[in-house]
């Protein structure tokens, strides 16, 4: 329990004035002390030989060995490649198409057209991952789908898109531009539906042209948003997610899709080497608690935001 | 309007550029949607030998009739409704007790509660870790709770949610209900929460969306067949390609059972995207609401 600030006296008489709210925060606090922080106590496998008749507090001491090991492992390039690499993609591709996205939308004057383009844009965001890898396969496939059929139309090959590691960036990257790009223009759309009328009106009154208009107030103003949340977007560039990249990875493509996360899984859940991939896991965890601190750092001192 | 006749030449060519890249982007989003429908009520053979580019070809709802006779959609759909309604029940009642707490200025130790609860965004135990404490030390493994308690609480929303009881409920409405005698949870029940139903329905489609659309929990945690979600079943179907078990029938051959699947497929991407589908105007709008309640924060 924390003790009072206010002197030793002030938090038991909250308490007896206040008493239901600390019965209403008691399921919230026990919630997040056994489902989020008990697990935390369960990372100490990481530094142990973990045996399910030992239990977690049982198991052996063994220092940093399954670290090592990871360090030594002829898959941790790769892995961390994979996962950087493929955040780095994401940035560089996903992340300026929603403000440029949002940039035409706002231009747009007529209602109905403006209500169209979002509800459509915004429509593949709500789908599963699942629903969207499953038709990402789909029309993807050598046999019968729609992109080789256009292929084959045009005379082409048919490409094996899923099983070619090369490709597996792309079709990623690509499929959540698709799925994702309406959505996380709302943000944006927002700022500048924010923006001061004057501003334009002013800039008309100059002879300044639509084009202009766009470079010099449009585009400034979401400057301060976009740093936000590109540095954000840095600071989990090791924190690729798990679910869709496993979905769309199979044998074949294994050298570019394996990650860290899904290489947890693998080694821990299948192979069940508990805590390995529990050295693993935390390696990943902390340097994500790191670069998350140095970003929200950064964040502070150049937009003057943070998260904390 | 009235500037519109007085544009310039160059404003007219500008316009004409945005409607024209905004319209091929609204139909590269588009065109995907309809031709999963329309290749659900096709002949699968006018898919595989490419017939097919926009509308229906020999419309037939076959692929439906053999979704439809699949148990394990039916089992997929009842399960996730199950974990639909009880998850996002216990969402709801658990985020609007912890935001209502920490929304109120008079409650003690709010800000180190604060700090306890992000925390949890930027470290946890990790899959395994946490694999191994909630299937040995609290028994959540292979039932009803591990779909429903771990996502009780989702940080943000409890912190979006605080934010619109500190804003949206004002101060003087509590105040005068405390006066009249009304205890805390009373004030709650009766004064805040009928003024909080935006804030409600958000969180609800928020919550209800995620457990819809999730399929990570039942991967790692689940273990018998009969209580695996939709988009298990789905995943099964569509990335396993556990097909020809599922549309095989006595007498029918394999290429017969291959193009079975092959329509079935896009069958099914829809029947498991139906309630999306018919709730999506209530949904965006919640969502784009959520975000902007979210950015007053962020």
């Amino acid at each position: 329990m924390t003790s009072g600030s206010e002197g030793g006296i002030a938090l038991p008489r909250s308490i007896r004035k206040n008493w239901d709210l600390y019965l209403l925060i008691l399921p919230v606090v026990i919630y997040f002390l056994l489902i989020k922080y008990l697990p935390m106590y369960g990372i100490q496998i990481a530094f142990k030989d973990f045996s399910a008749a030992k239990g977690i507090w049982g198991s052996d001491w063994v220092g940093m060995k399954h670290f090592v090991r990871f360090f030594n492992n002829y898959q941790f390039w790769t892995l961390i490649k994979n996962t950087v690499g493929i955040s780095i993609f994401q940035i560089l591709l996903a992340f300026p198409l929603p403000i440029f996205f949002a940039l035409l939308v706002n231009e747009v004057r007529g209602k109905w057209f403006k209500k169209s383009v979002q509800s459509i844009t915004f429509m593949p965001h709500f789908l599963s991952t699942v629903v969207l890898v499953g038709t990402v396969m789909a029309f993807l496939s050598p046999s019968t789908g729609l992109v080789n059929n256009v292929i084959r139309a045009f005379g082409g090959e048919p490409i094996y898109f899923m099983t070619e590691p090369g490709m597996f960036k792309f079709i990623y990257v690509f499929s959540d531009i698709w799925q994702n790009m309406g959505f996380s223009s709302v943000l944006y759309i927002a700022v500048l539906a924010g923006i001061d009328k004057h501003l334009y009106e002013a800039a008309m009154i100059d002879g300044a042209s639509k084009l202009k208009r766009l470079i010099h107030i449009a585009i400034p103003c979401l400057i301060p948003t976009a740093i936000i949340m590109l540095i954000f977007q840095f600071g989990s560039i090791m924190d690729v997610g798990f679910e869709k990249i496993y979905l769309m990875q199979n044998d074949l493509n294994r050298t570019s899709s394996s990650v860290i996360s899904t290489y947890v899984y693998e080694i821990g859940l299948l192979g069940s080497q508990y805590s390995f991939s529990a050295a693993v896991g935390l390696f990943n965890s902390v340097i994500n608690f790191v670069l998350i601190i140095i970003v929200n750092q950064t964040a502070k001192r150049v937009g003057g935001t943070s998260l904390w | 309007m009235e500037h519109a006749k007085s544009a310039s030449w160059g404003d007219r060519i500008y316009d004409i550029s945005i409607y024209t890249i905004l319209a091929i982007i609204m139909l590269g989003t588009l065109y995907p949607l309809l031709y999963i429908v329309s290749a659900s009520f096709s002949d699968p053979i006018s898919i595989v030998k490419g017939e097919l580019w926009l509308l229906p070809k020999h419309i037939t709802l076959n692929s439906y009739e053999k979704v439809f006779h699949n148990p394990d959609i039916w089992m997929g759909y009842r399960n996730s409704l199950i974990y639909l309604v009880v998850g996002t029940t216990i969402n709801i009642v658990m985020t609007t007790m912890g935001a209502y707490v920490l929304s109120r200025k008079d409650f003690k130790g709010r800000y180190v509660l604060v700090l306890f609860f992000t925390f949890t965004l930027l470290f946890n135990g990790g899959l395994i870790p946490t694999y191994l404490v909630y299937k040995n030390m609290l028994g959540l493994y292979n039932n009803l709770w591990v779909m429903v308690i771990p996502s009780a609480i989702s940080v943000w929303n409890l912190i979006i949610m605080r934010t619109y009881f500190q804003t949206a409920i004002p101060d003087e409405i509590q105040e005068a209900a405390f006066i009249d005698g009304c205890s805390n949870i009373r004030t709650l029940t009766s004064v805040v929460l009928p003024l909080s139903m935006p804030i409600i329905a958000v969180m609800t489609m928020y919550y209800g969306v995620a457990h819809w659309n999730s399929y990570f929990t039942a991967l790692i945690y689940l273990n018998d067949h009969w209580r695996l979600p939709l988009q298990m079943v789905i995943r099964n179907i569509l990335i396993q390609e556990d097909m020809s078990a599922m549309a095989g029938s006595e007498g029918e051959s394999l290429v017969e059972q291959l193009l079975m699947a092959e329509g079935m497929r896009y069958a099914v991407i829809v029947v498991s995207s139906i309630p999306m589908l018919l709730l999506y105007p209530l949904v965006q709008k919640h969502f784009v609401k959520g975000v902007m309640m979210g950015a007053v924060k962020g």
